[in-house]
């Protein structure tokens, strides 16, 4: 939810800020009353008021009249669970963000190389992306189950003692988890990048090529500058995934063994609803915010900073 | 007509608004198959009376199935009846008026002298008024060992917990897991709690549950409960099960000794077709303390605008708590009815122990209904960890045990 709100505010400011008079092209504006209204009322005024209830000690029910200051968040930030959760994050967003881009641009730059069969490949590498992450973490809790999975398989071609069961083991969990997610969401960045590829002039790789640049050089130092725009959107798509990860642990691993794999809008759902304690739910939804933000805002800043410079 | 006269308070009731038929949609998280059965009584004695019962059946446990409810309800969608553990779970929803106040079907029944243990009343009353209409009692306090698993080891099943303990260097010997345990949040927690009862005794329980008394959760008596969940946990290591009726499997299939579960664990073993006494043993409270704790289910009304539907809604409330139903639910269930004055004949050794100790009064209060489920959620966190991680030390998780339960309200 604090994602949506988030990207909401950005594109209320969005479509606030283009238009140079304020009768200009009025037929649109009147279309866009209904969006703007969403937007301001949905959005920002949720946001508002969930932010506010954090403030509360609202249990089942909203109380806005049970002000209780920062102890939500005093008591968020000394709770183990969502720390681990933070730290869980943390290290799933950062591989999550250098993987997902890293292997999408690689197997975009592959496909570009105008091999035979590209439609076939291209399929392949998207149709993850067409699960859910429900049953995205469902096949991969069988895949990586010990009894069923790629252990026990290893172990029948012979290698008896290969051992390989993240699920189970509490330090390495969240690379299980990785694996999933990674597994489902590369291919989408793939299609991305490749359609940022082809955006590029021939003329450009002809002039490479006279100049006897080698190709992987080419990728680096011409190619990769020239798609800034579509790394910034790849970019903003895979954080947004990262931070509402939520029903790939709930397949997985339901946030075992332990706490070991738990994610912070794991935290706010089930504080909300199964604790019945809102207002700790709200406080970790603010904070899931805030990390939007520290996101979107360095976003927000290199789109319409470079805009204005052209 | 036996089901008429069942109803008695029912008809007194309907008797003014005439019979109109009503379709009822009731919600609950009864989905397992001797789960399924049990609810289909409900469902045909209601149907009997003229009103139609639309099963809303949520997949999943109560931890699913309870937001949705209360977002239902929450949300102006309310259903006609759902079935909620009593205690503190509808606390707001009472407060907020939300729920419809049955006190007059409950007179009418004379629920206050047929339901035994009372408390499981007192949890429905708030202010004097009675909201929801208790249908069975669930006891968490037992375990549950494996004959098979004690004859492969070579030693004798264990008559309580210090000798279960004992047992399990025999038990990892010969190749099993000495405790199952699955590691689900809930199940950690519900262990800790049988645990606690059993070690600790019914006064430190309740003077940490009920009185909410920080010092004595930190203090020594605490810390022998605690290093004996420790000691149980080490036990535990080679389970890596997650549901609880898989843990209940390796039991069943003795490749574990024992399982500490509720009553619920109990249809497990009659699906497995093995009898108690032969194939299992059922130890209330462990062996040590036979107490057994009286949560259980209720029946919640959702305040509805039509007359016609209230009408038939305390009908139902009646119905569930008649003693035709209550003894035909709860033969299906496994679990203990929440009336003193029905013939149990056919329930079986385990059941029939639990039926003693609710008669002798050795029962206490259940989790859900002293602690709120902010609180529960926190210990539930917190023994989860324990449970699973061999590091985190007995001492630690005691410290923020008594911490949890300075802060409960």
């Amino acid at each position: 939810m604090a994602v949506t709100d988030g990207t909401g505010t950005e594109s209320a400011k969005t479509s606030a800020r283009r238009p140079n008079r304020l009768f200009k092209n009025l037929t649109a504006k009147t279309a866009s009353i209904p969006m703007i209204f969403t937007a301001l009322v949905v959005f920002i005024g949720c946001t508002g008021w969930t932010i506010y209830h954090s403030f509360t000690k609202s249990r089942l029910l909203p109380a806005p009249d049970k002000w209780v200051g920062l102890d939500q968040y005093e008591r968020l930030w000394s709770t183990r669970r969502w720390l681990v959760s933070i730290e869980n994050l943390a290290i799933y967003g950062i591989c999550s963000l250098i993987l997902s881009l890293v292997i999408g641009f690689t197997l975009a730059a592959l496909l570009d190389r105008k091999i035979r069969g590209e439609g076939i490949f291209r399929t392949i590498f998207l149709y993850p992306f067409a699960l859910s992450f429900i049953v995205t973490g469902l096949v991969w809790q069988w895949v990586l189950n010990p009894q069923f999975g790629i252990q026990s398989v290893v172990q029948r071609w012979g290698w008896e003692s290969f051992t390989f069961d993240p699920l189970n083991n509490a330090d390495i969990v969240i690379y299980g988890i990785l694996i999933a997610g990674i597994w489902q969401g590369s291919g989408f960045i793939m299609v991305i990048m490749l359609a940022g590829l082809r955006g590029i002039d021939e003329d450009i790789w002809k002039a490479t090529r006279v100049e006897g640049i080698p190709t992987w050089k080419t990728y680096i130092v011409v190619i990769i500058p020239m798609m800034r725009p579509v790394f910034v959107t790849a970019l903003v798509l895979i954080a947004a995934g990262i931070i509402k990860v939520y029903d790939l642990v709930v397949a997985q691993t339901s946030g075992g063994p332990g706490i070991a794999s738990e994610v912070p809008a794991k935290y706010v759902i089930e504080k909300m609803f199964q604790s019945q304690n809102l207002g700790q739910g709200f406080a970790a939804s603010t904070m899931m915010l805030v990390s939007v933000l520290v996101v979107l805002i360095p976003w927000a800043y290199l789109e319409f900073g470079g805009k204005r410079r052209d | 007509m036996n089901l008429m006269k069942a109803t008695t308070a029912g008809i007194a009731f309907c008797a003014a608004g005439a019979v109109s038929a009503a379709e009822l949609e009731v919600t609950h998280w009864w989905t397992s198959g001797g789960e399924a059965a049990a609810v289909a009584e409900f469902a045909k004695a209601l149907d009997a009376t003229g009103h139609t019962w639309v099963d809303g059946a949520i997949a999943g446990s109560g931890g699913t199935a309870r937001p949705i409810i209360i977002s239902r309800i929450i949300g102006g969608d309310p259903m006609h009846a759902t079935q909620l553990n009593h205690g503190r779970q509808a606390e707001e929803l009472i407060e907020a008026g939300l729920l419809l106040d049955i006190t007059a079907v409950a007179e009418a029944g004379g629920w206050k002298d047929i339901i035994n243990p009372s408390s499981l009343l007192d949890s429905c009353t708030v202010d004097g008024k009675i909201y929801c209409a208790p249908v069975n009692i669930h006891s968490w306090q037992w375990i549950w060992l494996s004959h098979k698993a004690y004859e492969d080891a070579g030693v004798p099943v264990p008559s309580n917990w210090d000798e279960y303990v004992a047992s399990a260097g025999a038990l990892e010997a010969a190749g099993k897991i000495p405790l199952a345990m699955g590691q689900q949040a809930w199940q950690s927690s519900g262990a800790f709690g049988v645990i606690n009862v059993a070690v600790g005794g019914v006064e430190l329980w309740n003077k940490i549950n009920v009185q909410k008394d920080a010092e004595a959760a930190g203090g020594p008596e605490m810390a022998k409960v605690f290093e004996a969940a420790a000691a149980a946990r080490a036990m535990a290591a080679n389970s890596n099960v997650q549901d609880w009726n898989q843990a209940t499997n390796l039991v069943i299939t003795g490749q574990a000794g024992g399982q500490i579960m509720g009553d619920w664990a109990q249809g497990e073993f009659q699906v497995a077709e093995q009898v108690a006494g032969e194939d299992y043993t059922c130890l209330p409270g462990l062996g040590v303390n036979e107490v057994i704790s009286t949560g259980g289910d209720a029946f919640y009304f959702p305040k509805q605008d039509d007359a016609d539907i209230e009408a038939a809604q305390k009908e139902l409330a009646a119905l569930l708590v008649s003693p035709e139903v209550q003894v035909s639910f709860n033969l299906k269930k496994g679990s203990l009815p929440v009336r003193g004055d029905i013939d149990l004949s056919s329930a079986n050794d385990c059941m029939k122990k639990g039926l003693e100790i609710l008669a002798a009064g050795n029962i206490l209060l259940s989790g859900d209904q002293v602690l709120s489920a902010d609180t529960s959620g926190q210990i539930e966190d917190l023994m989860v960890e324990f449970w699973n991680d061999a590091s985190y030390s007995a001492a630690d998780a005691q410290a923020k045990y008594a911490e949890i339960i300075g802060d409960a309200d």
